[in-house]
C-alpha cells in the first residue's frame, strides 16, 4: 500500500501535521516515532505556560501534547512507536527499522519532516577543563529526573540562560539542588522574561551575564569545581575575574540544532542560517512533496507556533497529494540589516492565498523600531515594533496583493530604530 | 517602593510598587502590569509542577500540577507533601492526588494519562 503521508516524528510538530492532513482529506496518514510513546519533547517538559496562544489557556507539556493525542485519537491516523526513520528519499520512500518488524520500506505520496531538533553539546562549544561525569545538556538532565526519575545531582552550575536552562535551576532547586550560579555568555538572556523571573529571581540563583565556564575540574571522575571568568566584549575571559564554585554538576543549555540528517541525505536543499531545510510558503522543501515543520526547519520559542505552522504543513501536503504539485515562480526573501534568518526563505506568489506569514529572528535587542519589507529599492511595507529581541522570533503578515507588486525575484527584511 | 520588572509581554516594564500607597504601580505601560505589580508584590503565587512516584506504568514517575495559582512562600511545603504520594498505573489527566494542599484551595492534579 501507498500511504497518502508519512510523517516522521510523533511530537507537537508531527501530531499537529497529521491532524491537519486528516481533516483536510487525507485518509492513509502514517507517523513514525522512535520512542515509546507520541508527543516527543513535551513529555518531560513538566512546566507549565503552554498552549495560551493556541487554547487561550496555561497547560503543562504532558497536557498540551494530551490534548493533540486525544484529536489524533479521534482520526484514523496509525502510529507505528518505537520505530527509527533510516533514510528518505525523492521518490518518497521511508526506510524504517524497529524491533517488532525488522527492516521495512515504506512509500508514500507526501512526506512532511517533523523530526524536531536536540541540544547542543560539551563537544560542539569546547569547554576546557576535565572530561567527567557530572557534565549533562539540560534536556537530558529534564528527562532523567521527570520521566525516569533520577537526580542528576546535588551542587549545580548552568551554563546558558536559554529557557531549558532556566526551567531546569527552578527544577532541580525545587527537589533539593542547590543551583550556584547560571551564567550567560552573551550580554542578555536567550530565555523568556517569565522564566528570568519565576525560575531564577525567585530562588535566589545569580545570573551572570557575559560569563562563561572557563574550566571544568574533577574529583575521582566526577565533577567537583568549575571556574567562570567574566568576558570582554571581544568574548575573551579577563583575568583576575575569575569565580570559583564546588559543585557536583554542569547543566549546558547552549542551543538546540534542527536534527536534519535524514533531510541532508535525501539531497534536501539546506539553509545556513537555521540549519533547517529551505522552504516555501506552504513548508514545501525543495523535493517536491516532502514537507518540514515545527523545530527541524528552525528553533521555535513556543510550542503553540510549531503546531500551527505543522497545521499549515498538513494542509499543505493534503493539497498535494489531492491536488497536484504546486507552480509558479518563486521569490526569494533575502535578509536585510540586523535580521538572522527568515522563514519561509521562498515565496510562489501564485500560492499565495490572502497573505504570507513570514517569521524570522532579529540579531540584537530593539527598542521602537520598524520592520522594512523592500523590493530593490522600494518600500514594499513597514511594521512597527515597541521591542525586538533574538530570543524572540518575529512574524509579520505580508498580504497578497503587496507580493503581486514584486518586479523583482527577491526581496529584503531588515529591522531598524525607528 | 518595590521595583520588579513586568513579564505580562515581551516588553518588560520597569515597574515600581509603593507597598506604603496600597501597592499603587508606577512605570507600567498598560492596565495589564498595574495588575501584575500590585499582585506580584502583595500576594505572589504560582502554579507548581512536579513528579510524584508511579508504580506499573511506563515511566516511574508521573507528572502533577496544583489545579490553580498557590501562595509562593508555600512551594517547598507542598514539595515535601508529594515525596509522600505513590500512585499505580493506569492514572488519567486531571485526576487529584492530593486535595486542599497545604490548607490551600488548590488540588494538585496528574497531567498526564500513564
Amino acid at each position: 500500500m501507498t500511504y497518502d503521508l508519512i510523517v516522521v516524528g510523533g511530537g507537537p510538530a508531527g501530531l499537529a501535521a497529521a491532524c491537519s492532513a486528516w481533516e483536510k482529506g487525507l485518509k492513509h496518514i502514517l507517523i513514525v516515532e522512535r520512542d515509546k510513546e507520541l508527543g516527543g519533547i513535551l513529555n518531560q517538559c513538566i512546566h507549565n505556560g503552554f498552549g495560551l496562544h493556541r487554547f487561550k489557556e496555561e497547560l503543562t507539556g504532558p497536557e498540551y501534547a494530551g490534548r493533540f493525542i486525544k484529536m489524533l485519537n479521534d482520526t484514523g491516523v496509525e502510529v507505528m512507536l518505537d520505530t527509527m526513520v533510516l533514510e528518505i528519499n525523492a521518490q518518497h520512500q521511508v526506510h524504517v527499522i524497529s524491533a517488532a518488524k525488522g527492516y521495512e520500506v515504506l512509500e508514500a505520496k507526501s512526506i512532511i519532516l517533523a523530526m524536531g531538533c536536540r541540544e547542543r553539546t560539551r563537544g560542539a562549544i569546547g569547554i576546557p577543563g576535565d572530561r567527567p561525569a557530572g557534565v549533562f545538556t539540560a534536556g537530558s538532565a529534564q528527562r532523567y529526573l521527570n520521566m525516569e526519575g533520577y537526580m542528576v545531582g546535588k551542587r549545580v552550575v548552568i551554563l546558558g540562560s536559554g529557557d531549558i536552562g532556566l526551567i531546569m535551576a527552578r527544577r532541580m532547586t525545587l527537589e533539593g539542588a542547590k543551583v550556584l550560579a547560571c551564567v550567560e555568555l552573551m550580554p542578555y538572556s536567550g530565555g523568556l522574561m517569565r522564566n528570568i523571573v519565576q525560575c531564577l529571581e525567585d530562588w535566589g540563583i545569580p545570573l551572570y551575564l557575559s560569563h562563561t565556564i572557563t574550566d571544568i575540574v574533577a574529583t575521582n571522575g566526577r565533577v567537583s569545581h568549575v571556574t567562570v571568568h567574566k568576558l570582554d566584549d571581544k568574548r575573551q575571559p579577563i583575568p583576575g575575574t575569575n569565580l570559583e564554585f564546588d559543585c557536583d554538576t554542569v547543566l549546558l543549555s547552549v542551543g538546540l540544532i534542527p536534527e536534519n540528517e535524514l533531510t541532508r541525505a535525501a539531497g534536501i536543499a539546506m539553509d545556513p542560517r537555521t540549519n533547517g531545510a529551505i522552504v516555501y510558503e506552504n513548508m514545501e522543501t525543495s523535493v517536491p512533496g516532502i514537507f518540514a515543520c515545527g523545530n527541524v526547519v528552525h528553533v521555535h520559542d513556543l510550542v503553540d507556533y510549531v503546531s500551527a505552522e505543522s497545521e499549515r504543513a498538513g494542509a499543505a501536503a493534503a493539497a498535494y497529494v489531492l491536488n497536484g504539485v504546486q507552480q509558479g515562480n518563486a521569490i526569494t526573501i533575502v535578509n536585510g540589516a540586523d535580521v538572522g534568518y527568515t522563514v519561509p526563505q521562498k515565496i510562489r506568489v501564485d500560492n499565495v492565498p490572502k497573505a504570507a506569514d513570514i517569521f524570522f529572528r532579529v540579531r540584537r535587542v530593539f527598542k521602537d523600531s520598524v520592520i522594512e519589507i523592500k523590493d530593490g529599492d522600494r518600500l514594499v511595507i513597514s511594521y512597527k515594533r515597541e521591542h525586538m529581541a533574538p530570543g524572540e522570533m518575529e512574524h509579520i503578515i505580508l498580504p497578497r496583493k503587496l507580493l503581486d507588486t514584486v518586479t523583482g525575484n527577491e526581496i529584503t527584511v531588515s529591522a531598524r530604530e525607528a | 517602593m518595590k521595583e520588579l520588572v513586568c513579564i505580562v509581554c515581551p516588553k518588560g516594564c520597569r515597574l515600581h510598587v509603593d507597598e506604603e500607597n496600597d501597592y499603587a504601580v508606577t512605570g507600567n505601560s498598560c492596565p495589564r502590569g498595574a495588575v501584575y505589580g500590585h499582585n506580584e508584590i502583595k500576594n505572589p503565587t504560582r502554579v507548581l509542577t512536579s513528579t510524584v512516584r508511579l508504580e506499573g506504568g511506563l515511566y516511574p514517575r508521573c507528572p502533577v500540577k496544583t489545579d490553580k495559582a498557590v501562595p509562593k512562600k508555600l512551594l517547598m511545603d507542598i514539595m515535601q507533601e508529594l515525596n509522600h504520594v505513590s500512585l499505580h498505573a493506569p492514572v488519567e489527566a486531571g485526576q487529584v492526588v492530593l486535595a486542599n494542599i497545604c490548607g490551600t484551595d488548590a488540588n494538585v492534579v496528574v497531567t498526564k494519562n500513564l
